[in-house]
């Protein structure tokens, strides 16, 4: 088969849309994971702010990807999100609440409101980065596949050990994302404060990285399969390791920007090791692996692959456009005023 | 209860709490463009006052109408993973077109919209203001799209995979343009466009019944009524439009809607009654003779097809499409009312001396919002028993590995959240209309505050 088909590059873009999430959203998640850390109400403000602008921008991406997943692969999106109904419903709950807390938080002077929202936005945030980290480790580890293509597991079954680590990894993933975007958006005591925080998550995430490397290599080792054939991949886990160790780098010196560019990076070559390990498998299959969901025998037809690269080639540069003319709008550090969350 | 059952509630449930927003989100940005550009016309401060209060009520039905957005965007796979198979190829791309055209450019320029008053020039900022309304707009259309394929499939055909059939793409435009989806859309949008106007409406008149802000009442009353009116009286265009529509494509389901068991001529158009599905007659009714006939087919003497064309396990049911039909069309008549009683006395300038029109006005807000649900049960438990008209089974469409006591979790645990959502809702619209607008907004600040003068900045030529 062609290397380089319709179905292929629809793997690739999907993955673009999920990693553009995860840059994204990832640092207000992990906002949302710091928030209750703080104790002051204006403090609280100025972290709500920092992503005001631009949070429910970077949600899209996750409905967006959500859309082209069901658009291209509508054997996936009908497995995966009915096998995973309850984890799903959980993780919509989290959603909702997360992003209703933002509105609402700083509509009432109360402090029992206020409390209330903030544990709202704060637990959301972190439960919904563990769950979407308990999904990608489902699929990677492979989920119960019958020969009609549903899924043949139970909620329970989904919360295997890799998977949870894998869950708790996303959570030291986004949190140290969003204590090093927090540090570009903040000035005084807040910023030391942030500091400290973004020092712990890094330190955190690191050693969750490393587990995870380490258990992918010794319990999953279809994960790593494509790269031990073909050594010249190992550039993508060396990009990654150096992505990883330029982060404290940066952060010791001060550049909070070029830190969290690392930080993207970072998240940029583990979802290209991800991809590049499953391809072309969307979800692996345990302990069946023929029944595996591939980008052929779970795809759209060519046609509409086709039609939905049109769609994508005149709407990407779009979104792409006015998505940097809104952070540069709204560069620089948080003042609050009476516009604000 | 079957899976089947608490599948379709929990569906049901969360789409029509959800479709109270977006309709509101289309309405008010229509209305803030209005606003604000009239204020870039007039320069008369109260325009930005208005702009300024009603962005904030405009923020917080967004919010909310993302946040029950996004169950919608999954719940297709989670509850109808079978109908998903099916019509993903058709159905999917419509929604990731929705995603990358829609969505992206509302929550970009929202957030200039929200947060950008200080920060950007006054053009830029009604830029913002135009396309956060355009995008909502074109969410609706995207999904209008993709909901009236269900109705009217076109521009596909089905292929076999492994013995399961599926629907594919043809043609991309005899898919968007099938034949329900440009009136459905307008239809869509024209309620949408009420359901914004009315609240303005309606808070407006109830500044006027307390004497508060009187001249920020009387401004938004004049541009809320002037689109109330409007989109009241194209609703009833695209009303009849749409209907007739239903009549060619969908027979089976206009006869659900008007009650009409027997294929005749000259068939009676009931204003109101109550079916006796089990005789398959009316138990009472008041009739005009010959005017559906007239109003679908255009002669009164001509043939409406009856539920006898159709075999009883393929007609929708009967009294509950009779019942939220003729709500809908018995409110969409009455906003049609309301608003111009409430426009001519408003010209007259005696409508703040009539306290009863006035306790309407602010009780109409509730009419769009009920019509535009009425009209939805309408038109989706008209569809029934099917998913996708004449191809799929509602009942086939269903995720085959989902067990009933998980539906009926994420039932409570929904149904919980969106309780404590519309309180929530409620107490803080409540709070922002009595705390009314703010007087500081009729002194523009930040970069709005710099005098308007488009041609300074350009070199002479």
């Amino acid at each position: 088969m062609n290397n380089f088909d319709l179905n292929t590059i629809w793997f690739i873009l999907v993955g673009v849309l999920f990693t553009g999430y995860a840059m994204l959203d990832g640092f207000d998640l992990g906002i949302g994971a710091l928030h209750l850390f703080t104790r002051d109400d204006t403090e609280r403000r100025t972290l709500l702010n920092s992503i005001g602008p631009v949070w429910d921008g970077n949600e899209v991406w996750l409905v967006t990807g959500g859309g082209a997943l069901f658009a291209a692969f509508p054997n996936v999106y009908a497995t995966v999100f009915s096998g995973f109904y309850l984890a799903f419903i959980l993780l919509l709950a989290a959603l909702i609440f997360r992003a209703v807390a933002i509105e609402f938080r700083s509509k009432q002077p109360m402090r029992w409101w206020r409390q209330m929202w903030d544990i709202g936005f704060s637990v959301g945030s972190i439960l919904s980065a563990l769950l979407i980290g308990v999904a990608m480790g489902n699929i990677a580890w492979g989920i119960p596949i019958d020969a009609n293509g549903e899924f043949a597991g139970t909620f329970l079954g989904l919360l295997k050990p890799y998977p949870l680590l894998l869950g708790v990894t996303t959570v030291a993933l986004f949190m140290m994302h969003g204590a090093i975007y927090g540090l570009m958006k903040t000035e005084g005591a807040l910023h030391d404060k942030l500091r400290r925080w973004a020092m712990n998550s890094i330190i955190f995430f690191v050693v969750c990285a490393a587990i995870t490397t380490m258990a992918t290599l010794l319990y999953v080792p279809h994960m790593a399969a494509r790269v031990r054939e073909n050594p010249w991949l190992f550039s993508i886990a060396l990009a990654n390791m150096l992505a990883i160790a330029n982060i404290p780098r940066e952060f010791y010196h001060g550049r909070d920007w070029r830190a969290f560019l690392s930080s993207c990076a970072t998240m940029l070559t583990l979802m290209a090791l991800f991809g590049v390990n499953q391809y072309p498998y969307l979800v692996f299959s345990q302990p069946n692996p023929l029944n595996g969901l591939t980008i052929y025998n779970a795809s759209s037809s060519p046609k509409t692959l086709g039609i939905m690269l049109i769609i994508a080639v005149i709407g990407v540069p779009l979104v792409i456009a006015y998505t940097v003319c809104i952070y540069w709008i709204f560069r620089g550090k948080v003042k609050l005023d009476r516009m604000s969350y | 209860m079957d899976v089947l059952t608490l599948a379709r509630i929990q569906f049901g449930a969360t789409i029509a709490f959800h479709y109270l927003y977006p309709p509101l989100s289309i309405g008010l940005g229509v209305l803030l463009v209005v606003m604000e550009g009239l204020w870039l016309k007039t320069k008369n401060p109260v325009y930005h006052q208005m702009a300024r209060f009603w962005t904030k009520v405009f923020a917080l039905t967004f919010a909310i109408g993302v946040a029950t957005g996004i169950v919608m965007e999954f719940e297709f796979g989670t509850n109808w993973a079978t109908y998903s198979r099916f019509v993903g190829d058709v159905f999917g791309s419509a929604l990731a077109a929705e995603g990358i055209f829609a969505f992206f450019l509302e929550s970009g320029f929202l957030a200039v919209l929200l947060f950008g008053w200080d920060k950007v020039s006054r053009k830029l900022h009604f830029f913002s203001t135009c396309m956060v309304c355009l995008g909502a707009h074109f969410s609706a259309i995207w999904i209008v799209v993709a909901n009236s394929w269900m109705q009217t499939p076109a521009g596909y055909h089905l292929v076999t995979h492994n013995g399961v059939p599926r629907a594919e793409i043809t043609d991309f435009w005899q898919l968007v343009f099938n034949p329900s989806s440009m009136d459905r859309l307008f239809h869509v949008l024209c309620g949408a466009w009420q359901a914004g106007a009315f609240l303005v409406v309606s808070v407006s008149a109830w500044y006027l019944l307390k004497k508060r802000h009187l001249d920020f009442a009387r401004a938004s009353l004049r541009v809320g009524l002037t689109v109330a009116l409007a989109a009241s009286l194209l609703q009833l265009v695209s009303g009849d439009s749409s209907a007739r529509g239903v009549a060619k494509h969908q027979p089976a389901k206009l006869a659900a809607f008007e009650g009409r068991y027997e294929t005749r001529t000259n068939a009676p158009l009931t204003l109101f009654g109550w079916v006796d599905e089990k005789n398959e007659r009316f138990l009472f009714n008041v009739e005009i003779p010959g005017m559906l006939s007239w109003l679908v087919q255009g002669d009164a003497r001509a043939p409406v097809t009856g539920l006898d064309a159709f075999p009883p396990e393929d007609r929708p049911p009967v009294q509950a499409s009779f019942q939220f039909f003729h709500g809908m069309v018995a409110i969409g008549f009455a906003m049609i009312a309301i608003a111009a009683l409430g426009f001519l006395y408003f010209r007259h300038g005696s409508l703040p001396e009539r306290p009863w029109l006035l306790w309407i006005l602010v009780f109409s807000v509730l009419g769009p919002q009920i019509a535009n649900q009425l009209g939805w049960f309408a038109a989706e438990v008209g569809r029934q028993p099917w998913i996708v008209y004449g191809l799929m089974r509602t009942s086939d469409g269903l995720s085959k590995v989902v067990q009933a006591k998980v539906v009926l979790t994420s039932l409570i645990l929904f149904t919980f959240i969106y309780f404590l959502l519309f309180a929530v809702f409620i107490y803080l619209l409540n709070d922002k209309i009595q705390h009314g607008p703010d007087d500081a907004d009729l002194v523009p600040s930040g970069k709005l505050a710099l005098p308007l003068k488009p041609n300074t900045n350009e070199p002479a030529r």
